[in-house]
């Protein structure tokens, strides 16, 4: 064990994992923080704590992590490259280190254009791969980015995000293989809907070995409605949305869309446990965390394993 | 080329209002070649600030004279015999050469015309699109001769982000995705290999972060 992070000690231990998801809120309520992540205690090994998510301004991960590491929960706590330069980035890490956080996951980030500060100065000092290897670097071998020495060392459990829909298509596994080559702990993938290319991915990915280097867990989002289902597949970049989920999920009747999405997930969960390498569930249920105890219920989920 | 594009006339009818004879100064070098502050351009300038100002019951008094590079002391210097016949310069060169100017001549307002835009190239006639950041340290040899730092929206050095789609970037169908366009070249140049390299953070001092930068060049210093 390198860290002592819950969610290495669950997926080391050789269980399903399951993660979750919270936003952190537009404004001080810390409230709002522990009502989202209060769905979730004690129901995933982990959760998610964006950093400004589609650029638009939240309080910051690593404080919305404190919240939720004091109410029992262990946060994964998210950086993204957009916002920050590499001291920045640093000090950060030591900070979040300091006050508990042993779990992290660095990403792109969302471009400035998506959000409401379109208008913002595009950081990218170092990108997602790059940042994966200096904490990988911080982490192992006690030095900063630029060469000094840490005095105690950050241990972190460290994240990676991929996306096995982006093109190009035939590029997909091994910029995976990049993140994992840079340090990635484990991998969380955006969310899947295309099971057949999801299966190919996987498959590519376990013969060259990557699923022994790293623990991949499978991103799934319950599709609350038609319109929803209709959203994902024709607005948000990088997304693959097979037709007949859109149709299933739109043909049922308004009232009952939102039972056959959640009904959908869970026959995705129960797919993605036999594919060989998933070793594990990322549940992002966006702002609909209080559904994510019943879908990690009937998925089979519960309880969660105490390692 | 350095790109410029010409400013909004009535910000230029600002610059002009407390003067009555000023220098269009026009440049024979980027802002020549991308339409922007060349001879031509300075006519069309001329024209349309003495009809404006005509229009409002004033008059400027416009002298148009176009310089073969205005970042260059030595052709800025053709003007010190005149200068003092103006109340001020309207330059039509880029940022770079406006500057040459101002640094010239202390005592004489100078104005840009133009809004320094970037280094490109031209796409098709009537388009330019952006090609080198000068980063101060090129990568093009293993990036398959595409620039991931002037041409990713994330200048990611080990892309694609997960944004990339149909070949377009995920800020607008109108961009192309430069690692795409990296991956299809080093396919074609039978260099994928060169993608599974981990590309290092940058240092960014070659760049604007090592504060401003100059070249000396001692064979030529005289």
């Amino acid at each position: 064990m390198k860290t002592t992070s819950n969610l290495e000690k669950v997926l080391a231990a050789g269980h399903f994992a399951a993660t979750g998801e919270v936003g952190p809120p537009r404004g001080t309520d810390a409230e709002a923080v522990r009502k989202k992540a209060g769905h979730l205690v004690g129901k995933v090994d982990a959760v998610n704590i964006t950093d400004n998510q589609t650029a638009m301004v939240r309080m910051s991960s690593w404080a919305a992590s404190l919240i939720v590491k004091q109410m029992g929960l262990e946060p994964n706590y998210q950086m993204v490259c957009r916002d920050r330069n590499r001291l920045a980035m640093q000090s950060d890490i030591l900070g979040a280190y300091a006050l508990g956080l042993n779990t992290m996951l660095c990403l792109s980030g969302d471009h400035p254009r998506f959000g409401d500060h379109p208008m913002a100065a595009n950081v990218h000092d170092i990108d997602s791969i790059q940042l994966v290897a200096m904490v990988r670097q911080m982490c192992d071998a006690g030095l900063f980015q630029g060469g000094a020495e840490i005095s105690n060392p950050p241990k972190m459990f460290i994240g990676a995000a991929a996306n096995p829909f982006g093109d190009p298509q035939e590029l997909r596994v091994l910029r995976l293989a990049k993140k994992i080559a840079a340090g990635a702990d484990f991998v969380q993938t955006q969310c899947i809907y295309d099971m057949k290319r999801f299966k190919e991915y996987m498959h590519q990915a376990h013969d060259m070995g990557l699923t022994e280097k790293c623990y991949i867990l499978a991103g799934v989002t319950p599709l609350k409605s038609g319109g929803m289902a209709k959203y994902m597949a024709n607005k948000v970049p990088g997304m693959t949305v097979p037709d007949e989920i859109v149709k299933r999920i739109a043909g049922a009747p308004k009232e009952a869309q939102a039972e056959e999405g959640i009904k959908l997930c869970i026959e995705q969960i129960a797919e993605m446990k036999e594919i060989p390498g998933v070793a594990g569930i990322h549940l992002m249920a966006i702002e609909w965390e209080h559904r994510a105890p019943e879908i990690l219920e009937r998925a089979g989920l519960l309880p969660r394993p105490q390692v | 080329m350095i790109t410029a594009v010409r400013k909004p006339l009535e910000e230029i009818m600002g610059f002009a209002a407390p003067y009555s004879r000023v220098l269009l100064l026009g440049c024979n070098e980027c802002v020549t070649v991308c339409y922007a502050g060349g001879r031509k351009e300075v006519g069309i300038l001329a024209s349309a600030l003495s009809m404006a100002f005509l229009k409002e019951g004033k008059k400027l008094d416009i002298v148009e004279q176009t310089l073969e590079r205005q970042c260059d002391p030595e052709y800025v210097e053709e003007i010190a015999q005149t200068i003092d016949q103006y109340d001020a310069v309207f330059s039509m060169a880029c940022g770079c050469g406006v500057q040459t100017v101002a640094g010239r001549y202390k005592d004489k307002p100078v104005f840009p015309m133009v809004n320094t835009m970037f280094m490109g190239a031209s796409e098709r006639q009537g388009v330019w699109a952006e090609r080198c950041a000068g980063c101060g340290e090129c990568v093009l040899g293993r990036t398959g001769g595409i620039c991931p730092v002037a041409r990713c929206s994330k200048r990611i050095f080990n892309g694609p982000c997960g944004g990339s789609t149909k070949g377009k970037c995920e800020i607008d169908p109108g961009v192309d995705c430069a690692w795409q366009l990296i991956w299809d070249r080093l396919k074609a140049l039978g260099r994928t290999d060169l993608y599974s390299e981990i590309m290092p953070a940058k240092d960014w001092r070659s760049a604007k972060d090592g504060g401003p930068r100059r070249i000396v060049r001692e064979d030529l210093l005289s």
